[in-house]
């Protein structure tokens, strides 16, 4: 659901004039109040994954990485995301493409349904796939004669990834290609050029850093997926684990500091997938401004 | 394809890319959503509103609605002071504090939950100061909605802080000269300004509250009648093969969801009615 809110950094405000602004001694309580706030819901959860992994020491925080079991969940993590994201890339450009350079009817109803994801529960957008392709689903017994697996196996895994981070791309490129609207492609048709060509040449670098946004926080989403993978994966130890799954039974089993550690390779994607996210909406802020 | 409009296209891809964009919407979201509305149609209406009127499941849907319901209600308060002081005062290590706020849009919710379950156990840093008191925070509501302050917090604070970024302060400079005191000009000029981003961060928070799992799963506690939340109990009912069951909760659970997303779709139509004669003046 991240993407439901447009992006947006606090632009560097002006200092205000005095008499627009609270007193000195209001606007350090208001201040202090919402840090303390923000400390305690947001940064002491970051702090305890750092602490709790390192609890044992190093080496028990490099045994808990180099387990086989967490390669393996590592492993199933990276193949999910290097097919979810691509497809749900090229989906996300397509989309934005008929949608912001076309009209038609039933348009807003179109970008409505690609919203959706977003208001299903994870839970839910795991249990779909499970009616569909189960072993009690419509299409169950179908694959179970032709011995096809797909929940209980990667595929489910990877379907419930790309279910939950469908709307990603497209939501960060319909309001980019919308705003910057169809003259330089129609100018570069009007001088011949076609149509791959017109989209590398003239659309892609206008909007790739829109697009790359998209991508990351698309990614972050599909390696950290929990619920969804949790419904379809069956919880096979070695097969069926992505690296969520694996912190669930590491800290369903009590061992805390492996769980954590786990989480803090996770914890690392985040804050590295929130920089990458500060840097790029710098970027493109730049280039609106332009 | 009478239904597109011929003379419009001049640019090429047309065919291509919204065929495309239909068959894939189609093959990885209708069509699944569609297994779980068929799944459910083979209740009838009476064992449907049986099942979804359980005991259990009306105490996992009113623990879900509830807690959601207060921790969206204190996001609105605590979300309206952040997005406050990131846009108007200065302090040092502003930038990183203003980045903090998207974690956790980013963090894993299984990450989240485990940490949030550690910190809030009796034996944690928060949960063993609370202890004492009386307060058991972890594996109880309060609990749940500690999980679901977290989980929705950057919602209230991304949808306000444009508004507020945006405010125009030729009003408030009019009241000044009219000899308003601050409290006033916050109650009379600004707030109102600030009810629809309000509301609708408030329904975004709340909206996905009520579907989220791997946060408050670890923290929850899981005892039926007390502390399972929905997406919980649909997980239980599949495990159990009951899969009409877990079809039937779950479309309730949509149902409330797809009722809040309308009511913010209203909301923002109406926050642009209200604001557009403004932007147009400034």
């Amino acid at each position: 659901m991240a993407g439901i809110v447009t992006n947006t950094r606090a632009r560097p405000s002006a200092d205000r004039k005095p008499h627009l602004t609270e007193t000195r001694a209001v606007r350090w309580a208001l201040t202090g109040i919402a840090l303390l706030f923000l400390a305690l819901i947001v940064m002491l959860p970051l702090v305890s994954v750092i602490a709790e992994s390192f609890r044992k020491g190093w080496d028990a925080y490099v045994t808990a990485l180099t387990d086989p079991d967490a390669l393996s969940a590592l492993r199933l993590t990276m193949i999910t995301a290097l097919i979810a994201v691509p497809l749900n890339t090229v989906f996300g450009v397509a989309a934005a493409w008929a949608i912001t350079k076309f009209r038609f009817r039933g348009k807003n109803l179109l970008i409505t349904l690609i919203d959706l994801p977003f208001a299903v529960s994870p839970v839910i957008s795991g249990l779909i796939y499970v009616l569909l392709f189960g072993a009690q689903g419509f299409l169950g017994p179908w694959l179970q004669q032709n011995d096809i697996h797909i929940i209980f196996a990667t595929p489910g895994i990877v379907l419930a990834t790309m279910f939950v981070t469908f709307p990603f791309v497209a939501r960060e490129l319909i309001p980019i290609m919308e705003a910057q609207g169809v003259h330089d492609e129609e100018a570069a048709v009007s001088l011949g050029a076609r149509g791959w060509r017109v989209f590398r040449k003239v659309t892609l670098p206008n909007i790739k850093w829109g697009l790359l946004y998209g991508m990351i926080l698309c990614n972050a989403r599909a390696m950290g997926e929990f619920g969804a993978v949790s419904v379809v994966s069956g919880h096979i130890r070695g097969e069926t684990n992505t690296l969520p799954l694996h912190i669930e039974i590491l800290y369903n089993e009590y061992q805390f500091s492996a769980a954590f550690a786990v989480a803090s390779l996770l914890m690392l994607l985040a804050v590295v997938t929130l920089v990458a996210k500060s840097i790029l909406e710098s970027r493109m802020s730049r280039d609106v401004e332009n | 394809m009478k239904l597109l409009r011929l003379k419009d296209r001049v640019l090429p891809g047309l065919p291509l890319t919204l065929g495309f964009t239909v068959l894939y919407l189609s093959l990885i979201v209708l069509i699944p959503l569609m297994a779980l509305a068929i799944r459910s149609a083979g209740l009838s209406a009476s064992e449907w509103w049986l099942t979804v009127t359980n005991a259990r499941v009306l105490a996992a849907y009113k623990l879900s609605l509830l807690t959601s319901l207060f921790a969206a209600i204190v996001n609105l308060v605590f979300g309206l002071l952040l997005a406050w002081v990131l846009v108007r005062y200065r302090f040092p290590g502003k930038r990183i504090v203003d980045g903090l706020i998207d974690l956790p849009f980013a963090l894993p919710t299984a990450v989240a939950g485990i940490a949030l379950t550690t910190i809030y156990a009796p034996n944690g840093w928060v949960g063993s100061l609370l202890e004492p008191l009386g307060i058991k925070a972890a594996y109880s509501p309060l609990g749940i909605t500690i999980a679901l302050i977290f989980i929705g917090i950057p919602f209230v604070v991304r949808t306000v802080q444009p508004v507020l970024q945006d405010m125009e302060s030729d009003m408030e400079e009019a009241a000044v000269l009219l000899g308003s005191y601050r409290w006033r000009i916050f109650r009379k000029i600004i707030l109102p300004e600030l009810i629809p981003p309000l509301l609708t961060g408030f329904a975004l928070a709340f909206a996905r509250g009520i579907g989220e799992y791997g946060s408050v799963v670890f923290i929850s506690g899981n005892m039926p009648m007390k502390t399972e939340i929905t997406p919980l109990l649909i997980i239980t009912k599949l495990e159990q093969y009951e899969y009409n069951q877990a079809a039937a909760i779950a479309v309730g659970l949509l149902l409330i969801s797809f009722l809040l997303l309308l009511l913010i779709n209203v909301l923002q139509r109406w926050s642009n009615r209200r604001q557009s004669p403004i932007r147009k003046g400034g």
